[in-house]
């Protein structure tokens, strides 16, 4: 058990940097997408799947999804200033 | 504020709180350990109303004057992201988006199981991991496959905004007259007043399935006013171009 909750904190740690490391926020919220997934095998590991649950719809799915929209809503907005 | 200034004060902070996290740290109990005071207390409290989900136990009775905290927060966080997001392009695009036919199909399939999923997790709160919080997330979030499978159009005729709308308030308002009917009663705010029941059957451990279904409510409706806010900024216009 011990084994596995390390091996899910090194790769949880590995995502968290792969997030910072990925330029732009587009491309950002495809990492912090992986990254929840990532948490939420966490999560199951260390006995708590309610947490896990929420984490996977939340940090998986909501909030990339919030990221995406904003950016292309001002994407939208700078086409038409430019016009 | 200079950025070297501001970098020692970044520097004064994280000093200050590195001390008092390895200090609070030092002295926890062994990470999964066998003795562990508060665990005893809590599974004890669990134990005494009938709630096999201690987690729900002491989100939804022990402390559910913080979980109510909580759902206020919430409710004021959706409320401000709504008054920033308002006003856009109200009328749905007339097309769909062209989605690949897998995808479709997949959504078509996982929709109902994650409704009911998410509705399981709501109404046995009380019994099994998860609870109002987590089944409202899953409920909130489940609707929005119907936009992979017809768009903002199909999104719009199945999920009408104003319902959640007041789904929000509701939710919010159930959890506060439960607190008040217990207060009501002379036992106090949020007090579990209502029998406590069999354990392990749908209707037991009091008002705790109340509150997480209360919960639910306000949760699921707080994710689906939230992303509409943001679908209707974010998608405005570029369905009927493409």
């Amino acid at each position: 058990m011990t084994v596995l909750v390390a091996a899910a904190l090194v790769v949880v740690a590995a995502g968290g940097t792969a997030v910072v490391l990925t330029g732009g926020p587009a491309a950002q919220a495809v990492t912090l997408s992986g990254y929840g997934l990532l948490l939420t095998v966490l999560f199951a590991v260390l006995q708590a799947p309610d947490v896990g649950l929420a984490q996977l719809a939340v940090g998986t799915v909501v909030v990339p999804l919030m990221v995406m929209l904003t950016v292309r809503a001002n994407a939208r907005a700078a086409r038409k200033r430019r016009r | 504020m200079s950025r070297r200034l501001r970098l020692w004060l970044f520097a004064v902070g994280a000093a200050g709180v590195a001390v008092l996290f390895l200090a609070a740290v030092l002295r926890m109990p062994e990470f999964g350990g066998v003795v562990h005071p508060l665990r005893a207390a809590v599974l004890d409290a669990a134990a005494a109303h009938r709630t096999p989900n201690v987690v729900s136990a002491v989100n939804y009775d022990q402390r559910a004057i913080d979980t109510f905290g909580e759902e206020t927060l919430l409710l004021t966080a959706v409320v401000g992201a709504a008054a920033l997001l308002r006003g856009g392009d109200d009328a749905p695009p007339p097309r769909p988006p062209r989605t690949m036919e897998a995808v479709r199909a997949v959504a078509y399939l996982v929709l109902p199981v994650t409704l009911l999923l998410g509705l399981a997790t709501v109404v046995h709160g009380a019994l099994t991991p998860g609870g109002g919080f987590q089944g409202g997330i899953v409920l909130g979030t489940a609707v929005h496959l119907v936009y992979l499978v017809g768009g903002r159009a199909a999104l719009d005729r199945v999920r009408p905004v104003t319902v959640y709308v007041a789904g929000e308030a509701v939710g919010t308002a159930a959890f506060a007259a439960t607190g008040l009917a217990a207060a009501a009663t002379g036992a106090g705010f949020l007090a579990n007043v209502l029998p406590f029941g069999t354990a392990g059957s749908v209707l037991s451990a009091g008002t705790v399935p109340l509150l997480s279904a209360a919960v639910g409510i306000e949760v699921a409706s707080g994710v689906v006013v939230l992303l509409a806010g943001f679908l209707r900024q974010g998608t405005a216009g570029d369905e009927a171009a493409g």
